[in-house]
C-alpha cells in the first residue's frame, strides 16, 4: 500500500547546510501500524457476543464478504497512506518540527534544548519489521508528538544527533558526534527479578483475588458466565502485575554515558531511554517489607514530562545507591539513622504510622521517609524544588506539629510530615535558601556547554 | 506601598527547638520579612455576598414556611441567619490571616485560621503570573494575582488585590522573574 513515490526517509543527515531544512517522511512501514484494529474489533466483538457473531457468520455469503473486503481494505490502506504521506518531521538547529494532518494542519516544534528525554522503543511487531519510536520528552508534549516509526538505524542516528544538538555542540559537527560511549551501572539477573517479583506482596493479593473470588461465586451461583466475567478481569489484572511486569523489566540495563543516563529493559518490547544529565527531579528508594531480609529495594525517578518512571527495578541498596550518586551527581543517600523521626506527641495525629515518617536534610537533597512496612524514601536536589509550603491544620497546630510540602517540577510532591512547629517554620525558610542558591551549581540545560 | 525590601529583625528570640533544627542542619535565618495584608474591600465583598445570599435564603425560608407551613416551621429560617451571624466574624479572621511579602528572592504567601498554609515561592521558578478579575470582583476594585511554577501543586494565589497593586505586584514578579530564572 505504500508504493506511491515519495522522498525516502533519509539514514543520512537531516541537516547538511545550516539554512535549508530537509523534511522526511516516517518509514514506509507506518502505514502499517493501526492494521490490526479492525481485525481487533470484529474479535472483540466475537468474544462479546459469541452467539450473535456466530449466527451473523453463517449468514455471511461469499460475495458479501468479497464486497465488503473490497471496501474496507482500500478504504484503511488509503487512509493510512495519506496520514503517512502528510506526516513530515525535519531537524533545525534549535529545533524538532513535526507536520502532521491533512484536513487539520498541525506541527509540534519541539526545542532541543528544553529535552527533558528521548525513549526509543521498538515493540514487538516492529522489532521484526526492523523498525522502532523515537519520542522526545518535553513538558507539554502529547503522546501523539512522536517518530513512529522510524528504521532502526535511522532512530539511533537521529536519537545520537538530537542529543549532540541539545547539548550544544555545533549544529554543522551535530551528526559527526554519534552515540556517546556507554558504560554499563547495572543489569538486573533474571533470576533476582523473579525472586523480587514472587516477594512482592501485591502479585500474591491479584493472585488469590483471581482464585478465591470466581471460586466463591462459583459455589454462590453456579453460573459459567458470572464466573467467567469475574475471573477473567482478575486474571488479566494478576497477569499483568506478574507476568507483565516480568516481560517489561526483564533485562533490565543502566549505563551512563556523557548524553546522560541510559535505561535498556524489556523482553518483547524493547525499550531504550536517554535522560540527559541534570533532568532527574526526584528519586524515590521503595523498600518492600519482603525485600528487606535480602537488602534489595526499587528505585523510581521522576522527570518532567516524562512518563518513564523506573530507575532500577530490583538491586541490592548499595548498587542501587551507587547507580543514585551517579544520577544525582554529589548526593549521597542519608543514611537510616541520619533519618530524624516526628516528636513523640505526633503519635497523636497519625497513630503507629507516624514511626514510619522521617526527614534529613544534607547538603544537596530533601530527604523523606514515609511507611512502616513498606519504606519509601524519597530525595529532592534542592535545586529542583519549585516551591516550599508549610500547611497545619487544628489538630496538628494543637500538638505543635506540622507538615512541609516540597513541590517539584514532574508535579510531585514530597512531604515531611509532622515535624517539630518551630523546626517546620525553619525549614520553611531555609529550604526556600537552599533551594535557591542549590540551582547556582546547576549544569547549564546544554550540558555539554 | 513597600517593595520587597529585607529588615533585620530585632526582637525574635524563641530559642526553643533549635537543637532539633540544628541536628537537622538548618540555617537560622534571622530576618523577618515585611508582610502586607489584604486591602479591606475584599471583606466587604466576602461579607456583602454573604449577606446578600444568606439574607436572602433568610427571608425566603421565613416567608415561604410562615405562609405554606405556619409560623412554628418557619423557626427554621433561623438557621440560614445563625450561618450569617457566624460566617460574617469567621470572614474577618480568614480575611485577617492573609498576607504576603515580598523578600528579596522569594515570595512568601501565609494564610487559613484553622488549616493554615505558608507557601514560598523563589522568584526564580516562577514561569507566569496572572492577574484575574472577575465581574464581581471588578465591581468592587479587586483583583488577584497567581504565580505558577512548574509545578502543578504550587498554590501561590493572592486574592483581592488593589488592581494597581495587583499590576505592580504582577510587574515586580516578572521583572524578578526574569532576572533570577532558572531552568526545571
Amino acid at each position: 500500500m505504500s508504493t506511491a513515490p515519495g522522498t525516502e526517509p533519509g539514514t543520512e543527515s537531516p541537516v547538511r547546510d545550516p539554512k535549508p531544512v530537509v523534511e522526511h517522511r516516517l518509514h514506509p512501514v507506518t502505514p502499517l501500524r493501526r492494521a490490526w484494529a479492525p481485525i481487533a474489533v470484529v474479535i472483540g466483538w466475537a468474544v462479546h457476543d459469541p452467539d450473535g457473531a456466530q449466527r451473523q457468520l453463517t449468514r455471511l455469503t461469499t460475495t458479501t464478504l468479497l464486497l465488503a473486503i473490497a471496501v474496507v481494505v482500500p478504504a484503511a490502506a488509503l487512509y493510512g497512506f495519506l496520514t503517512w504521506w502528510f506526516t513530515h518531521f525535519a531537524v533545525t538547529d534549535s529545533e524538532l518540527r513535526i507536520r502532521t494532518g491533512l484536513v487539520f494542519r498541525r506541527t509540534a516544534h519541539i526545542r532541543l534544548e528544553r529535552i527533558q528525554a528521548i525513549d526509543v522503543t521498538r515493540p514487538l511487531l516492529a522489532r521484526i519489521a526492523g523498525v522502532a519510536k523515537l519520542k522526545l520528552d518535553v513538558v507539554g508534549t502529547d503522546s501523539k508528538d512522536e517518530l513512529a516509526f522510524l528504521g532502526e538505524a535511522q532512530a539511533r542516528a537521529l536519537r545520537a544527533e538530537l542529543l549532540a544538538r541539545a547539548a550544544g555542540f555545533a549544529p554543522e559537527t551535530a551528526h559527526e558526534v554519534g552515540e556517546a560511549p556507554v558504560r554499563q551501572l547495572l543489569k538486573v539477573p533474571t533470576g533476582v527479578l523473579a525472586v523480587s517479583l514472587v516477594l512482592t506482596g501485591g502479585t500474591w493479593a491479584t493472585l488469590v483475588a483471581a482464585i478465591v473470588v470466581p471460586s466463591v461465586l462459583w459455589m454462590a451461583t453456579e453460573s459459567v458466565w458470572t464466573v467467567l466475567a469475574t475471573a477473567l478481569p482478575l486474571l488479566g489484572a494478576a497477569g499483568a502485575s506478574t507476568v507483565g511486569r516480568f516481560v517489561g523489566e526483564y533485562d533490565w540495563t543502566v549505563g551512563e554515558s556523557p548524553d546522560g543516563l541510559r535505561i535498556d529493559h524489556g523482553l518483547l518490547d524493547r525499550a531504550h531511554e536517554t535522560v540527559p544529565p541534570g533532568r532527574v527531579q526526584t528519586v524515590r528508594i521503595i523498600e518492600p517489607l519482603l525485600w528487606r531480609r535480602r537488602g534489595w529495594v526499587r528505585v523510581e525517578l521522576d522527570v518532567a514530562g516524562s512518563s518513564n518512571s523506573l530507575l532500577v527495578p530490583v538491586a541490592p541498596r548499595e548498587v542501587a545507591e551507587s547507580v543514585i550518586a551517579r544520577v544525582l551527581p554529589g548526593v549521597t543517600v542519608p543514611d537510616r539513622t541520619a533519618l530524624i523521626r516526628p516528636p513523640r506527641r505526633a503519635r497523636w495525629c497519625v497513630p503507629l504510622w507516624w514511626q514510619g515518617y522521617g526527614l534529613t536534610v544534607t547538603d544537596t537533597v530533601f530527604a523523606a521517609r514515609h511507611g512502616l512496612l513498606r519504606r519509601r524514601l524519597d530525595l529532592v536536589p534542592h535545586a529542583k524544588v519549585q516551591s516550599v509550603r508549610l500547611a497545619q491544620g487544628p489538630w496538628e497546630r494543637f500538638k505543635g506539629v506540622a507538615d512541609v510540602h516540597v513541590d517539584t517540577g514532574a508535579n510531585k510532591t514530597v512531604t515531611a510530615r509532622l515535624r517539630d512547629a518551630t523546626e517546620a517554620a525553619d525549614l520553611l525558610r531555609a529550604q526556600a535558601e537552599r533551594s535557591r542558591t542549590g540551582r547556582r551549581e546547576a549544569l547549564p540545560d546544554r550540558w555539554m556547554s | 506601598m513597600e517593595t520587597g525590601t529585607l529588615e533585620d529583625d530585632a526582637g525574635r528570640a524563641d530559642d526553643d527547638g533549635t537543637e532539633r533544627t540544628d541536628e537537622v542542619g538548618i540555617d537560622r535565618t534571622n530576618v523577618e520579612p515585611v508582610w502586607i495584608g489584604l486591602p479591606p474591600g475584599l471583606l466587604r465583598m466576602r461579607r456583602l455576598l454573604l449577606v446578600v445570599w444568606l439574607g436572602g435564603i433568610t427571608i425566603g425560608t421565613a416567608v415561604l414556611l410562615g405562609w405554606l407551613a405556619g409560623p412554628v416551621w418557619a423557626a427554621f429560617a433561623l438557621l440560614p441567619l445563625g450561618l450569617l451571624l457566624w460566617g460574617w466574624p469567621m470572614l474577618g479572621r480568614n480575611w485577617r490571616s492573609w498576607r504576603y511579602a515580598e523578600r528579596a528572592d522569594d515570595l512568601l504567601i501565609s494564610r487559613g485560621v484553622l488549616w493554615r498554609e505558608e507557601t514560598v515561592v523563589p522568584y526564580g521558578r516562577m514561569q507566569l503570573v496572572e492577574v484575574t478579575s472577575g465581574p464581581v470582583e471588578r465591581h468592587f476594585g479587586l483583583a488577584s494575582v497567581q504565580l505558577r511554577t512548574a509545578a502543578a501543586a504550587t498554590d501561590a494565589r493572592i486574592p483581592g488585590l488593589d488592581p494597581a497593586e495587583a499590576e505592580r505586584l504582577r510587574d515586580r514578579l516578572t521583572e524578578l522573574g526574569e532576572a533570577r530564572s532558572a531552568g526545571l
